[in-house]
């Protein structure tokens, strides 16, 4: 008879001690050292711990999947054991991940994704990639499951070829500084192919994929800290998408909303810190910021306001003016989906001055982006409010959930301004023949008078008077107000609607 | 020899800085104008400012180098 306990113990070790020492001199711990950081002790229930078995060399088949509690909720895990091939996949490798997210699917329980793998097995590639149920599945399966249950990818290693979709397909993509690579083609290949010569970390490093190419959501240094992070993304949504996501015992916010009346300019071109709104209406120390080195110009938090999540999208003056991008616009698109997905409600801080103008954006596609975002938001599923903090110029006022989609309430603070465009672009395109003819002196007066009717035209008393804000505020009642209307406002999620045909 | 480079395509509205000066990371070092915002210009590393290459006025496109540092 088979002594098991012997069998499990020494599968449990997975590869070799030579590969093991490796990975713990780059900063990398042992895949299932990760799971025990992330579960609570004792919860973890392994399937697959026996794939095949009968290959020396391969314990279970170079990934651990299996089921655990973490912070008393359930979830399923696999973690690829890069002490094993590399982390690669074959045959057995890939069915152990399909049947993971087959049994999250039917207990409805989030998937973390643990990756640190070398991508496909080439000498197994009949068995493991182009069949039925062979690694395509794999984000077949992801790519279905979006949206009903939470999918979050701690990335280690690398994360390879087709490999590099896992990750993609996530709600979440944690990357580790240093360790954590995603690319089609490695560098040696991009040079015999394509001739080109690059190190791996500028071609798919973690800190390149969290600022430029924008997959990553979140960096960090180390892997105790990713887990870290994704623990408390987990904090922030349900089970699944037709659970609510948890509340808890809200606090008081870190500086008080009155002291923002000397922060925010009056002047609509001066620049201003808008994490400072921020820390004066969430909760203290509830920031969650996802992609806070993408895109910079606009922010995405998940916080809490009063212990309910909240996600915040806010403008951010200090970078580009806060105008919004290509970049910023899929950055806003994909948190309002991800918000819409878990019953979250959105709060849009406005300070815009629109969307980005001249040649150079409209090539790299601007009104393409624009328009994703616009369809996100006005899909989305769940109470949005929208405070305009200063300026909703142009079609930015409607990006930021303006009066036309569906929000909830549209608040305005003494500082705002609402107009298609602010007072110089619009005296240039209504007067522009007429001021072409004056002289310089006399054009400059003719601008000033303009302008000081344009701001009567535009003042946001007069835009409340007309009802298109449902209410005016002042500073010092920012929080109360969220706070009241947020609870007021808590509702089921809308039922979802067919997807239609997001533009992008 | 590091560039600081606007992030967006506008009007050098201010230039901080004259060469031969020392910047630190982070500093702000001009101010361009772009979709009648002032928009702060960073230096993203330290470094001694060795060369200006645009004046008060001119057009800056996105990714277009300002000042130079040694």
């Amino acid at each position: 008879m088979e002594d098991i306990s012997r069998l499990q113990e020494k599968l449990r070790a997975g590869g070799d001690a030579k590969y093991h020492e490796k990975n713990k001199e780059s900063g990398k711990l042992f895949a299932r050292k990760r799971i025990e950081l992330l579960i609570d002790a004792g919860s973890f229930i392994e399937d697959g711990l026996f794939a095949n078995c009968m290959n020396e060399g391969l314990p279970a088949d170079g990934v651990v999947t299996g089921l655990g509690m973490v912070e008393g909720r359930k979830v399923a895990i696999m973690a690829n054991d890069s002490t094993v091939k590399a982390g690669s996949w074959g045959a057995r490798t890939v069915e152990k991940i399909l049947r993971l997210q087959e049994t999250a699917q039917q207990l409805q329980i989030p998937v973390f994704y643990l990756v640190d793998s070398a991508g496909a097995r080439i000498t197994d590639q009949i068995e493991m990639f182009p069949g039925r149920r062979g690694a395509g599945r794999i984000f077949y399966n992801e790519a279905r499951l979006s949206g009903k249950i939470p999918q979050i990818c701690l990335l280690f290693g690398p994360s390879a070829a087709g490999g590099a979709y896992i990750p993609a397909f996530c709600d979440l993509l944690i990357m580790v500084d240093g360790n954590a690579s995603m690319y089609l083609g490695s560098p040696r290949m991009a040079e015999s192919v394509i001739g080109e010569k690059v190190t791996l970390e500028e071609m798919g490093g973690a800190r390149m994929h969290c600022t430029d190419s924008g997959v990553g959501d979140i960096l960090v240094s180390d892997e105790p800290a990713a887990i870290e992070q994704a623990k408390k993304y987990l904090r922030f949504v349900p089970q699944n998408e037709k659970e609510a996501p948890p509340k808890v015992k809200g606090i008081a916010p870190a500086t008080a909303c009155a002291a923002l009346k000397d922060k925010v300019p009056q002047q609509d071109n001066k620049a201003y810190n808008m994490r400072e709104v921020l820390d004066a209406v969430v909760d203290a120390g509830s920031i969650f910021e996802l992609k806070e080195l993408y895109a910079k110009e606009l922010i995405t938090v998940l916080a809490r306001i009063d212990g309910a999540p909240v996600g915040i999208l806010a403008n951010q003056p200090m970078v580009k003016g806060g105008v919004l991008f290509v970049n910023s616009s899929d950055k806003a698109a994909r948190f309002i989906q991800l918000c819409s997905a878990w019953g979250i409600p959105i709060l849009f801080l406005s300070d815009v001055p629109g969307f980005m103008i001249g040649s150079k954006i409209e090539k790299e596609g601007m009104i393409r982006a624009g328009a994703k975002l616009i369809y996100a938001l006005s899909n989305a599923r769940v109470p949005k409010i929208q405070l305009i903090v200063r300026k909703a110029f142009g079609a930015g006022l409607y990006a930021m959930s303006g009066p036309a989609f569906g929000s909830d309430c549209v608040l305005a603070l003494p500082t705002a301004q609402v107009a298609v465009m602010g007072p110089e672009p619009a005296i240039n395109a209504v007067y522009f023949n007429k001021m072409a003819e004056m002289k310089p002196e006399e054009k400059a007066a003719f601008l000033k008078e303009k302008t000081a009717e344009y701001q009567k035209e535009i003042n946001i008393l007069r835009i409340a008077g007309e009802l298109i804000v449902d209410a005016m505020i002042d500073f010092s009642q920012i929080r109360d107000e969220l706070v009241k209307r947020l609870r007021f406002y808590d509702r089921p999620k809308e039922p979802m609607s067919a997807p239609g045909i997001m533009p992008m | 020899m590091a560039k600081i480079k606007s992030e967006m395509a506008g009007t050098v509205l201010e230039i901080k800085v004259k060469v031969g000066d020392t910047v630190t990371k982070g500093q702000e070092v001009a101010v361009v104008e772009s979709m009648k915002m002032e928009v702060p210009l960073q230096a993203d590393v330290a470094g001694k400012v060795s060369k200006i290459l645009k004046n008060a006025g001119d057009f800056l496109n996105e990714g277009e180098a300002l000042i130079e540092l040694a």
